[in-house]
């Protein structure tokens, strides 16, 4: 089974890390990732830049895109994506053709700052 | 983390939205501080015991807000001091607090308390130490620091601010529209202007005023998230980023400034760069330009090219083209000069800025500009002319420095061969 984990926490506090605390905590989670990978079981690993980057697609009809990230709650995380694009824009035609394919719900797009694709086999 | 860290890391993250509210009921800029003050010297005891708040600005606006008015009441009548408990229980207080602040309403606090700080009565360095020590709740020792004056200097600058704003009228009621976006870019300025304070600082002060630009990023970020569809405050916020992505290669050891040509480009920080072509990308799907737009699209013109060579100048010519019909200024003609110069050669450059000489005539960078146009022309005299004008009003070491280096090569240059140096 593959396991998703998704990393929650204050990115004010993140965000004022130095370029040094930032290094230090990346090279200890790399030694846990080096780990991983030698066993053949880390997926795709992604650093997600911050919220204020973030673009949301409501999959209303027709869709809505707002500035800013997901905020209502009485939905619930169901999956992602990672699709590579050039610009925003794009990004914004795949929401809407995924959208299209299945109406309702939100699509948060956030430009990912640093991406693992990772070896894990099914 | 320890106690102590958290603590202070939700202190100054609640510190803006705290104080605005605070400043909405008291309508007093030293009272809302002090209430806040309070609350925080609260939660130092309260918070290692209880752990944290559910929403920590929540509990310091209601802490802060009911020890101020005990303190009013207590100077009115005298009266005994009410037990400590009965105001730190606050479980269902918060919960109300709560409900209310999930509203527009904390927006336009911040908004508001940023806004008091950049009253345009205040003179611009006013402006700024007063937000930092407000806002930001930096200590005055930290603000006079990063501004080489004195504790007492600042403590007087901030203390004449306040006594300021305090006679200012400044309306507490909701904005409208139109008064909601002039002060948002009135404190967007004020938010460039703190930047610049730590950008434009020399190589021997760079690292003490570095502070200046991280508080202002964070300061753009914390208005991008309440106003999250202001395209000028994601071009703001990307043109803080995109310039200080670079810090690191702004300066050689010796503190000698290096110009972007001669940076090195792998001391450039990407994950700012990342974010700030992002946000660039964002703000332009809005097709409503501003000039911190196109500010920050002309810096991501140098963020995106790996070598200096590779730098799209036709482009950046293009967008200060723009940026002169919008804000039209000699200082942005003189910088699209320098684009014109790569572009169609330094004659085109240097006649695009003869006309800007009355005005520019005590402008440090006009004459170093100017002289360099005339070397690359071989007009040697007169850009010598030029860069001893240019040296004579520099403002810090390095630029004089930088400019040494020019005259250094003209001399070099305009040694004729064969002929020993020095009479």
């Amino acid at each position: 089974m593959l396991y998703a984990i998704l990393c929650y926490h204050d990115e004010d506090t993140v965000g004022s890390w130095t370029r040094e605390q930032d290094a230090a905590v990346m090279k200890k989670l790399a030694v846990v990732q080096d780990k991983l990978t030698k066993q053949g079981r880390l997926g795709p690993v992604a650093r997600l830049l911050p919220t204020t980057s973030a673009t949301t697609l409501r999959k209303d009809d027709p869709p809505v895109v707002l500035d800013g990230p997901y905020a209502e709650t009485k939905e619930q995380l169901l999956g992602f994506y990672v699709v590579d694009c050039n610009n925003l824009d794009e990004a914004l035609d795949v929401a809407r053709d995924l959208g299209a394919a299945n109406p309702g719900g939100a699509y948060e797009i956030r430009p990912v700052g640093l991406f693992e694709p990772g070896s894990a086999a099914t | 983390m320890t106690d102590a860290a958290w603590i202070d890391a939700a202190l100054t993250s609640a510190r803006p939205q705290a104080v605005g509210a605070l400043l909405r009921y008291f309508r007093n800029l030293d009272t809302a501080e002090e209430a806040f003050q309070n609350a925080s010297l609260r939660a130092l005891k309260s918070w290692p015991q209880n752990g944290p708040p559910r929403d920590p600005a929540g509990w310091l606006i209601m802490v802060g807000r009911n020890v101020a008015i005990d303190d009013i009441r207590r100077s009115r009548k005298q009266e005994p001091l009410p037990a400590d408990e009965a105001i730190s229980d606050l479980d269902d207080a918060e919960d109300a607090l709560a409900e209310r602040l999930d509203g527009s309403h904390y927006r336009d606090d911040i908004l508001r308390l940023l806004f008091i700080c950049c009253h345009p009565e205040l003179p611009a360095t006013q402006q700024i130490a007063l937000a930092l020590r407000i806002v930001s709740g930096l200590t005055v020792k930290q603000i006079a620091r990063a501004f080489l004056v004195s504790e007492a200097a600042m403590e007087q600058r901030i203390t004449r601010a306040k006594a300021r704003v305090a006679d200012a009228d400044v309306p507490f009621e909701t904005p409208g529209a139109v008064e909601r976006t002039e002060r948002l870019a009135a404190v967007a300025a004020m938010i460039y202007l703190i930047f610049n304070e730590g950008y434009s600082a020399s190589g021997d002060t760079a690292e003490i005023r570095a502070p200046l630009c991280e508080e202002a990023i964070r300061l753009a970020r914390l208005l991008l998230r309440l106003f999250q569809g202001e395209p000028e405050i994601m071009g703001l916020t990307a043109l803080l980023l995109l310039q200080h992505a670079r810090a690191a290669a702004r300066f050689d050891a010796g503190g000698a400034l290096v110009l972007l040509d001669d940076q090195d480009r792998a001391l450039w920080n990407q994950k700012m760069i990342a974010e700030g072509l992002a946000l660039i990308d964002k703000a332009m799907r809005h097709r409503r330009s501003g000039p911190y737009q196109i500010q920050a699209a002309i810096a991501a013109l140098h963020a995106r090219a790996a070598k200096p060579e590779d730098t799209d100048w036709t482009q950046i010519d293009l967008l200060y083209g723009a940026l002169e019909i919008m804000q039209p200024s000699p200082v942005v003609t003189l910088n699209r000069a320098v684009a014109v110069s790569k572009v169609r050669g330094p004659q085109a450059a240097l006649e695009m800025i003869e006309p800007l000489g009355q005005r520019l005539s005590n402008y440090f960078h006009f004459f170093g500009v100017r002289g360099a146009f005339l070397m690359q022309l071989g007009r040697n005299d007169e850009a010598r002319v030029a860069f001893d004008r240019a040296i004579a009003l520099a403002n810090t070491s390095a630029e004089a420095a930088h400019i040494r280096m020019h005259l250094d090569r003209l001399m070099r240059d305009s040694q004729p061969r064969g002929v020993k140096a020095g009479k």
